[in-house]
């Protein structure tokens, strides 16, 4: 059996949040009699993830519940962050974690007969394997799509943005460029560009002058 | 030139790409969510303290909730696992919730404010029995008396603070069965009550600290007990005997056994069999005998005497101490469309202490239990609230004389959802009252821009959320014309119809299914399935329509069955009938008679089959199609499936003509030693396909084998069956196949070594999508097959086509043997899945999205291009073009793409998915514990403008262009005129 450790919801959050250094200690991970035996884990979320969720969803532990092999027990978390699986029996066990805003990895879990009850962890989605069963999320979830804020160069850059600027080019710029244009060149090259059939904006543009 | 037209192209394309996310002001828009608990099986008041009045409840769905007192709202809930039923719950030490679950070997600590589990304690145990759970009510707070928990055979005393098990004691002898633990107030010994063999009283007395057996007692009683007990004070409970016509009280002060018999007949004349009713009420029981309950006075000797009878259908209340050691309890019993709730006490059933008759909905049935609390009146006089279960599961709390709030919790226990078409909108009926005028849209229009430019301020944001709730008339109870107005009919454990608004989430209309002779043995069946009745579309449009209701009468599943007719519009059932037949599979046929009814086949356990609706015209047109009739079945326990067709009529053994025997065609025998099913899977038939063939990249076709007689199998190995734990790789193999229902002919057969179930699939058009688990990796894999044609492939031809050497018009038969060849992969998936479903629109033109619903109760669209077969590790650039995705080992589990957002849909069972009238759209209902709603657009509203689109600035584009226009012509002739006067 676990350590019950005696210390109100408050406190215990806070030391969570606190990314936790002191707990690494050793856990009693497995215990129990000859064929069913106990796993006992920790889900610790680090400050660096609960940093980028919003306030909404991080700290709700009472909502976290840790499901064995596919939901045949749910358990649910202390206010330590511990959790209990009693009477499991020996073999090879998938434990996943489920908080709304964090995705946590399953979590593959041996439980060893010979070694009475000893517990190797393997997280199943980065194949790394734990020396003790604290589970952390891979990363926090964020279910929304975020508002851009208000920016001039987002509508400019919106298609409609870029054509609206490409047209106040046309409109404003182009007369220029023409007036600089020598008109006995541009009759020259008007004269070429006919002559190779090929109708060009440029041909149609002195005919509006 | 060209270059710059053909970046603004790929902008603009870009720009287009699809993503399926929300904003987070959007959340309600298009979505709802109810939560609920279920049928509440015990409630615990807290309301001694000031602040917060609060109800503990556990319910049938295994939830434990607080909820407010006064307005119903839940403060938490937690949903235990599936197989953790509770058992007792109680409050301990004023701060915690303790709870009982899994047969009396789990006991939890919750935090009573906010929910959060404070300790965890696994008890012993080592049989099934019936598990007991009693918290000590501690007058000093200071000093800590143990909880006590007996379950599977263990009495075990747990400290209420840290859930540490001070002692355990051993009941598992061989036949004896404990019955009470009991323990008197202000005493250290526990009285622990048991039968030996159901004819040996025993006690044991139990010195509370130390948990040692201070004396045992047993005594012998000759007739033998039967079970049912009830215990009247600390020192004396009452029995029936093994005959149920005799009450025997036992009286074990100090330790003594004594038995008084008391023949029920002495009580009541000519009384039948007996049985003792479960709530506690002290020095009192109730009897229900003869259909009705009376009350027995226990006297201090154990003498009986009876005080009260009152009707069979009176729901009664433990009894509850109210000031200066009295006793009161509450009963409640229906009389027409009233409920009369009566507060008597128990020394004296003529003082009422409350009388109030309550005007109560026909639909909510009978009261099924009441659970009282008591407070003290402004003028010191008691005052009683009542919460009341009814038969549709409901919950409602009554305080004087009137209904304070009630919740629908019948809702958590959906078993079955249809859809249905709402009212057309008539030409006399006006809607457009809610239209206001030209200023109000602009100025709705302007915020909305203000909202989208993200200038609006907080009060702004507020009022367009406002206005988007409630604007375009979402939850009118008529048609619209892209189909987002739709009720939801579901059917719920209670027997009862909801509809529920898609706009909202309303109830527009319930209703308690009722038994149609009213009979004994049948007074309430509960429902099975339902089924579109009558979709009126053509023909008949002034027919409303209706839905096919499939009852029971009992659980058993050769019990008669029974059909109800319900109006979708109005709510009301336009008949019911006893068919007189058991019903073992009910099949919609694909043909409907001139007022759109649909034929249904309902086949029975004789091997019958019936057709409904019994009339001339649809035997005339059944009797047409009489050939081409097959079904199925599946015993799974034999691993056996086997194909039926149509005989002839029964008209030989019965007169009924619209009974019709069924010979076997075929069989599949899946050998038991090796495969075992565990999941069978047909396509939606109301499923529309729009294209038969797919173009894949380099111009080739390739023809879906679209067939509505495919069977999706899968078996696991005998041993595989178990939980995940419970298998060695080796050990296990998963077997999929596609069987044709028609002919029983295997087209496909995939086995998956080092895997197991369980087994959720989705089929759809031409393709399974199943997701299993593999032992090896240790990791959940999905699989994709897809079936295509062979023997049409050679008409890709265009020349083939135009000279008419194509086999385009040779006539399709499901006899024939179909060439065809699948197309699979593999991926591995990051999630445990509950079900999964997929979308489905009006045309089928759109693309697909998978709905898988998590075992965290969320719901994750995954669009069908990832799981397409022709994904390869480098796609060429025109397979890119055609948006095949690079394959990747894992699915990805975009946050974004969770369709419940930052919802759960608690303990989900089912996802429903309907069609809108727009293409892009489609319906989603998920249902479980709680309820949610959405509307998708697997590939964006492609069709229509969202409610987003800010018309004002289309507006004022459009006012500013033309300003700008006139602007110009007139500088342009003032320009023209000084250049002629120049």
């Amino acid at each position: 059996m676990a350590p019950i450790l005696r210390s109100t919801p408050l406190v215990a959050l806070l030391v969570l949040q606190i990314s936790l250094l002191f707990f690494a200690s050793t856990l009693p991970i497995s215990s129990g009699s000859e064929d069913s035996y106990t796993i006992t884990g920790r889900v610790r979320i680090p400050a660096i993830i609960l940093a980028g969720t919003a306030i909404g969803h991080a700290a709700k532990f009472s909502n976290i519940k840790v499901v064995l092999n596919g939901g045949q027990n749910i358990s649910f978390l202390r206010p330590d962050g511990y959790f209990t699986f009693h009477k499991v029996p020996a073999g090879t066990h998938l434990i996943e974690v489920y908080a709304l805003g964090f995705f946590f990895s399953p979590v593959r879990v041996d439980v060893s007969a010979r070694h009475h009850g000893k517990v190797q962890a393997t997280l199943t989605e980065t194949r790394r394997s734990l020396t003790e069963l604290v589970l952390e999320p891979l990363r926090a979830d964020q279910y929304y799509e975020l508002r851009e804020p208000f920016n001039v160069m987002a509508i400019l850059k919106s298609p409609m943005g870029l054509m609206v600027g490409f047209m106040v080019v046309v409109v404003f710029l182009m007369p220029k460029l023409m007036e600089n244009i020598d008109p006995e060149e541009m009759k020259r090259t008007q004269e070429e560009l006919r002559n190779q059939g090929v109708p060009s904006l440029s041909s149609l543009l002195p005919a509006s002058r | 030139m060209a270059i710059r037209v053909s970046l603004l192209l790929l902008v603009f394309l870009s720009s287009a790409v699809v993503s399926f996310s929300l904003y987070e002001d959007q959340v309600g828009l298009m979505d709802w969510h109810q939560r609920y608990i279920g049928k509440v099986k015990h409630a615990v008041f807290h309301t001694q303290k000031t602040g917060r009045k609060r109800v503990i409840v556990s319910t049938e769905e295994n939830v434990v909730a607080s909820l407010d007192l006064r307005h119903g709202e839940m403060f938490w809930r937690h949903v235990l696992g599936t197989n953790d039923a509770i058992d007792g719950v109680d409050i301990a030490l004023g701060k915690y919730v303790i709870t009982l679950s899994s047969q009396g070997s789990m006991l939890r600590a919750w935090n009573l404010p906010d929910g959060q589990m404070v300790w965890e304690t696994s008890l012993h145990s080592a049989q099934s029995s019936k598990s007991l759970l009693s918290v000590p009510i501690n007058l000093k707070v200071d000093k800590d008396y143990p909880i006590l928990a007996f379950g599977g055979g263990y009495l075990h005393a747990v400290s209420a603070v840290d859930g540490e098990v001070l002692w355990k004691k051993d009941f598992t002898a061989e036949g004896f069965e404990v019955q009470r633990v009991l323990q008197p107030p202000e005493s250290s010994i526990i009285y622990v009550l048991g039968f030996l063999h159901s004819s040996e009283a025993v006690v044991y007395q139990i010195d509370s600290k130390t948990g040692e057996v201070v004396a045992q007692k047993s005594m012998v009683f000759p007739g033998g007990f039967s079970g049912a007990i009830s215990s009247v004070s600390s020192d004396k409970v009452v029995v029936l005997d093994s005959t149920r016509s005799i009450l025997v009280t036992i009286g074990f002060l100090d330790g003594d056994i004594n038995f008084q018999k008391t023949p029920i007949s002495d009580l009541v004349k000519n009384s039948g069999n007996a049985e003792i009713l479960s709530p506690l009420l002290s020095n009192m029981l109730a009897v229900k005998v003869n259909k009705r309950t009376i009350f027995v006075r226990v006297g201090g000797e154990g003498k009986l005497e009876v005080v009260d009878s009152l009707s069979d259908e009176t729901a009664m209340s433990d009894s509850l101490p109210v000031a200066d050691d009295q006793v009161a309890f509450a009963s409640a019993h229906h009389e027409g469309s009233k409920i009369h709730l009566m507060v008597k006490l128990v020394d004296d059933l003529d003082t009422v202490l409350l009388r109030e008759s309550i005007e109560m909905d026909q639909h909510r049935g009978r009261v099924h239990k009441v659970f009282i609390n008591n407070y003290i009146k402004t003028d010191r006089s008691n005052g009683f609230r009542a919460l009341i279960v009814m038969e549709d599961h409901s919950l409602l709390l009554l305080q004087q004389g009137a209904i304070v709030w009630s919740r629908e919790e019948g809702l958590a226990s959906v078993t079955d959802v249809t859809t249905a078409e709402l009212p057309v909108e008539k030409d006399g009926v006006s809607v457009a009252k809610v239209e206001h005028t030209l200023v109000d849209w602009l100025k709705g229009h302007m915020l909305k821009l203000k909202g989208s430019l993200l200038l609006a301020s907080l009060e702004d944001v507020a009022a367009i959320q406002e206005m988007r709730m409630k604007s375009s008339g979402r939850s009118k109870l008529t048609r619209d014309h892209n189909g987002f107005r739709k009720l939801f009919i579901a059917l719920t454990r209670a027997g009862k119809l909801f509809a529920l608004h898609t706009g909202d989430g309303r109830i527009v209309w319930s209703m308690l299914l009722n038994s149609p002779t009213k009979s004994e043995a049948c007074e309430r069946p509960s429902g099975i399935n339902l089924y579109q009745w009558q979709v009126p579309h053509h023909h008949a449009m002034d027919e409303n329509p209706s839905v096919l209701v499939v009852g029971r009468c009992g659980s058993d599943s050769s019990a008669p069955g029974v059909l109800s007719f319900v109006d979708v519009y109005t709510g009301k059932e336009i008949s019911s009938s006893d068919i007189g037949h058991s019903v073992v599979r009910v099949m919609p046929l694909p043909f409907t008679d001139s007022t759109e009814q649909r034929l249904h086949l309902i086949a029975d356990t004789e091997g019958h089959v019936h057709l409904y609706p019994k009339t001339s015209e649809a035997l005339s047109i059944f009797q047409r199609e009489f050939q081409n009739v097959y079904w199925y079945t599946v015993e799974g326990d034999d691993g056996i499936i086997r194909g039926h067709g149509m005989k002839s009529s029964c008209a030989g053994e019965t007169a009924d003509e619209y009974c019709f025997t069924t010979k076997e065609l075929w069989t599949v025998v899946f050998p038991s030693e090796s495969e075992k099913i565990i999941s069978t899977l047909t396509r939606k038939p109301n499923e529309v396909v729009h294209t038969q063939a797919k173009v894949s990249t380099d111009q080739d076709l390739l023809y879906k084998y679209v067939s509505r007689n495919l069977l999706f199998v899968a078996t696991v190995s005998p041993k595989g069956a178990g939980e995940i734990g419970s298998v060695t790789p080796e050990e296990s193999a998963l077997v999929v196949y596609l069987i044709d229902t028609i002919t029983g002919r295997i087209l496909h057969r995939l086995s998956h070594q080092g895997c197991q179930g369980p087994v959720h699939a989705v089929f759809s058009e031409n393709w399974v999508v199943y997701h299993y688990f593999n032992l090896r990796a240790h990791k959940y894999e999905v699989t994709v097959v897809e079936i295509y044609d062979q023997s049409r492939a050679e008409n890709k031809n265009v020349w083939k086509l135009v000279l008419g050497k194509h086999n385009l018009t040779a006539p399709i038969s499901s006899y024939s043997r179909p060439e065809m060849f699948t197309k699979s992969q593999s991926y591995f998936f990051a999630q445990s899945v509950k079900t999964i479903a997929v979308t489905s629109t009006a045309k089928g033109i759109t693309s697909k999205q998978l709905l898988i619903g998590t075992i965290g109760d969320q719901i994750l669209a995954l669009d069908k291009r990832f799981v397409d077969p022709r994904r390869t590790l480098n796609p060429s650039q025109a397979e890119k073009e055609e948006g095949i995705i690079p394959l990747t080992d894992s699915l990805p589990i975009i946050p974004q793409s969770y369709i419940t957002h930052s919802l759960k849909v608690e303990g989900l069972r089912g996802i429903v998915t309907a069609p809108a009238k727009l293409e892009s759209t489609t319906h989603v209902f998920a249902y479980g514990v709680d309820l949610f709603y959405t509307r998708l657009a697997p590939s964006k509203t492609y069709d229509s403008l969202t409610d987003d689109f800010s018309y004002a600035l289309l507006l004022i584009t459009i006012v500013a262009l033309v300003a700008a226009i006139y602007i110009t012509w007139v500088i342009s002739e003032k320009k023209e005129l000084s250049e002629k006067w120049r």
